[in-house]
């Protein structure tokens, strides 16, 4: 296998790796840091009004197409209200029906939105509107306001811009009196500028919509003008003239119609309000990832049920653990019991945490030692030896979670993490290394083994670490990628670099 | 630190990661480890090839083959079992003699039937090899070596450890016992290595770990000067190991009795590299001379000519 190929592979695996973490970082907004918390809004709609005598159709236009935000979640809550949603012109509309209703009534429209630069108004280039149907005088005066506009306008945008102005302007403008009442709302130019645009034939709609700014309480609905230039769609404050989506504007439905009305009552009032929370971004970008169709989300660790979840978080950190004993092997040369006891053996840290898990560890390592010892005088044969150890390391575990459980001592509770097969091994590694090669070679191997678990622990035990690598699991691709270069490593470990220091140029070893 | 580095390169010392990288896992193949591996089919193997070894009495292979062993050794006060499958020397008893109805080590260690039963069913277990698998135990003549290394070694068996590269010798030393090492020829356990000068068999100054030393510390005579006895049939025996394996890059354990001359007591695949510090230099500027220069497809005759030629202490870059 050629170092070409080595490398090649390296550098494939990486890019992948990169590539998927950048497209679900900044793609779809998965968190980078941990608990990063996303901006949400709560939206509520009241809807009280008195019922009549018999049954009861409350319709309330509801967001559908809200450019800037996304639909998290939403609720229907009523009392014994039988609700449904369906598509309407002006948007979504829930509906409310119940057979029969005393006393006054309260149904509820809550929704969770949340920020989605990516989200346009989606919906297609709209047809060429009708032209309004009017009497003989009205069109007479329509055709000459809109000949005179268009002389001062060069577009759909400037056209629609001097249109507002003249609506605007309206008591001074013949042609525009004819059409407005006086104390006309920003709700009623809105309307009459449609007008006027069908008569251009250039689609328009009024957009109503509150805004997220007002970060808590009741809000008024505002009105926009939307109109179609042909490519897309352009938002008009109808007073101000301000051309373009206000920041914060969650627009909730469209056209003409109010925003709830009602069959078989009366009184129909509804009261909005908006509040700001925050949530935890990854939610929020599952959710997206959800919506937008992408299947990272769908074939990511987070479908999977919350317990399993939880093992992962810790499995795809035994990797990393991994990669720190691979480093310290063929990097430094530290010599360990077992390739990968170590990271087992933080693995059981977590729970203990460092320094009891330390204490507990070389308690049972030392206490199954005595016993290993006083084993090899009865002189049984392997398996039954370890078995033996086996089970009195349990019962040592067991007997020292007891003994601190009793002094009050909360952190023996968790030796029962530990690996005791594992640990039983070691001992059991230890005691031949102890007889053939010495106290002294078993005891450092001992500490080599418990200090590089102890590594490998604070590494596991970095939030972001863990967060990063459950998030972005792709990011593993890269540890492979590290180790297939490591594996090509022929360099000096660092502590050869002191084992043959004797071999060095001038080191006096010459003879 | 870097300095350090690059004059360890510039030395052509190996290190553990290239030995195992660029020599172990491009030159020897796995299919043909076991041949090392496991040393009755080391042993059954040189019988083949006629390259002598220690004479097999007889094998353990069950718990049950245990009784056999007085039988097996009845003819012979001496002997040595080793698990066939040891590395490092673990598990190997040498037993010197009998008193009474014991049987006493070379070290002069007493010990009786129970404990042998013991040690054998421990080793036929597996506790001796890698990975402890079922393994047997070899019954096996006592190497009693030859007078020259009485004086340079602490009871125990010193043996020449040959390190070849696909049929060439590249680096040799002596491994000589010392108290410290409980009579074992291993360095890791504190014998004493000391280089052999390829093309004269003379030894150079030894070492104790990473230390330099001028004379044995037990017996306290000089360790350089020596000259190896029948240094040319080691060279021979240790060129041919590799026809007999196919691995490119081991280390073959040669004794050397006092009666019956050098015999190979094991092969190994993964010989260390105290070798260089023994030496005092590297491997891998040995290796690249050869990389470079050899015919690899020369007799062993040849293979000898060459390395004697080129690997004369001290090898120059």
């Amino acid at each position: 296998m050629n170092n070409r190929h080595i490398y090649f592979l390296s550098a494939a695996l990486t890019v992948l790796s990169l590539a998927l973490f950048f497209y679900k970082s900044h793609v779809l907004g998965f968190p980078v840091a941990p608990s990063a918390q996303a901006q949400i809004w709560t939206i509520e709609a009241a809807v009280s009004f008195d019922p009549g005598p018999a049954a009861v159709k409350v319709t309330l236009r509801i967001p559908g197409l809200t450019p800037g935000y996304s639909l998290m979640d939403e609720n229907f809550i009523s009392r014994g209200f039988g609700s449904t949603t369906r598509s309407a012109p002006a948007g979504r509309e829930a509906q409310w029906a119940i057979r029969e209703a005393t006393g006054p009534q309260t149904v509820y429209y809550r929704a969770l939105m949340y920020k989605d630069p990516n989200r346009t108004a989606e919906d297609t280039t709209p047809p060429f509107p009708e032209p309004p149907k009017l009497d003989e005088p009205s069109r007479i005066a329509l055709e000459a306001l809109i000949a005179d506009v268009r002389r001062q306008s060069a577009d759909v945008a400037s056209f629609t811009t001097e249109l507002l102005k003249r609506i605007n302007r309206g008591q001074g403008d013949q042609s525009v009196m004819l059409f407005l009442n006086k104390g006309s709302t920003a709700a009623d130019r809105a309307k009459l500028a449609t007008i006027f645009l069908a008569g251009a034939q250039i689609p328009a709609r009024v957009a109503h919509g509150v805004s997220l700014r007002d970060r808590s309480g009741a809000v008024r609905p505002q009105v926009l003008l939307e109109v179609h230039d042909g490519v897309q769609w352009l938002y008009f404050n109808p007073i101000t003239l301000e051309q373009g989506l206000p920041p914060d504007f969650l627009i909730w439905w469209r056209g003409d119609e109010s925003l709830a009305d009602i069959e078989g009552g009366s009184n129909v009032d509804v009261t909005l309000a908006v509040q700001q929370s925050l949530l935890d971004a990854l939610l929020v970008a599952e959710r997206r990832a959800e919506q937008s169709g992408s299947h990272s989300a769908e074939f990511s660790l987070f479908s999977l049920p919350i317990a399993t979840q939880a093992v992962y978080s810790v499995l795809l950190m035994i990797p990393i653990g991994a990669l720190v004993i691979m480093l310290l092997r063929n990097f430094v040369g530290i010599k360990t019991f077992g390739t990968f006891m170590p990271v087992l053996v933080a693995l059981a840290f977590r729970e203990t945490r460092l320094l009891w898990g330390v204490v507990l560890f070389a308690i049972i390592v030392s206490l199954g030692l005595l016993i290993r010892f006083y084993l090899e005088k009865l002189r049984l044969l392997l398996v039954p030896r370890l078995t033996c150890v086996l089970t009195i390391v349990v019962l040592l575990m067991a007997g020292i979670s007891v003994l601190s459980h009793r002094l009050g001592i909360q952190p023996g509770l968790s030796i029962a993490l530990f690996p005791m097969v594992i640990i039983s091994m070691t001992i059991e590694r230890m005691s031949i290394v102890w007889e053939e090669r010495g106290a002294y070679e078993a005891i450092q191997e001992g500490t080599g083994s418990l200090l590089v678990a102890a590594l490998a622990y604070l590494i596991m035990g970095i939030h972001w670490l863990e967060h990063l690598v459950f998030v972005f699991p792709e990011l593993l691709l890269m540890v492979i990628a590290v180790t297939v270069l490591v594996g090509r490593y022929t360099g000096y470990r660092l502590l050869e670099l002191r084992r043959f220091k004797a071999l060095l140029p001038g080191a006096g070893g010459a003879s | 630190m870097f300095s350090r580095y690059r004059g360890l390169w510039s030395e052509g010392v190996l290190g553990l990661n290239q030995r195992n990288g660029d020599y172990i896992l491009k030159f020897n193949p796995r299919r043909l480890y076991p041949l090392v591996d496991d040393k009755l089919k080391t042993k059954r193997l040189a019988l083949q090839a006629g390259i002598a070894v220690p004479e097999l009495y007889g094998v353990i292979e069950t718990q049950h083959d245990i009784r056999r062993l007085p039988q097996i050794v009845a003819d012979h006060p001496e002997f040595a079992l080793k698990p066939a499958h040891g590395s490092a020397g673990d598990g190997i008893l040498v037993i010197a003699g009998r008193s009474a109805s014991r049987y006493r080590t070379i070290s002069g260690l007493l010990l009786d039937d129970a404990f042998i039963s013991h040690h054998l069913s421990n080793a036929i277990n597996g506790q001796f090899s890698l990975g402890g698998v079922q393994d047997v135990v070899i019954v096996e003549y006592m190497v009693r070596f030859s007078a020259l290394f009485e004086r340079v070694s602490f009871q125990g068996v010193p043996d020449v450890r040959v390190i070849v590269f696909r049929g060439y010798p590249v680096m040799a030393m002596v491994r000589l016992p010392t108290r410290v090492s409980h009579g074992k020829a291993n360095l890791h356990q504190g014998a004493v290595g000391a280089g052999i000068d390829l093309a004269t068999g003379v030894t150079l100054n030894g070492v104790i770990g990473t230390e330099v030393v001028t004379h044995h510390p037990d017996t306290t005579y000089a360790i350089a000067g020596l000259e190896i006895p029948q240094w040319d049939t080691i060279l021979d025996i240790a060129a041919r190991c590799y026809e007999l394996t196919g691995l490119g890059y081991i280390g073959v354990d040669v004794v050397l009795d006092r009666d019956r001359g050098p015999l190979v007591l094991e092969l190994n695949a993964r010989p260390g590299l105290a070798i260089q510090i023994a030496n005092r230099q590297g491997l891998l500027r040995r290796l690249r001379i050869c990389e470079e220069r050899a015919d690899f497809s020369a007799s062993a005759a040849s293979r000898i000519e060459f390395a004697k030629r080129e690997f004369a202490h001290p090898v120059a870059p």
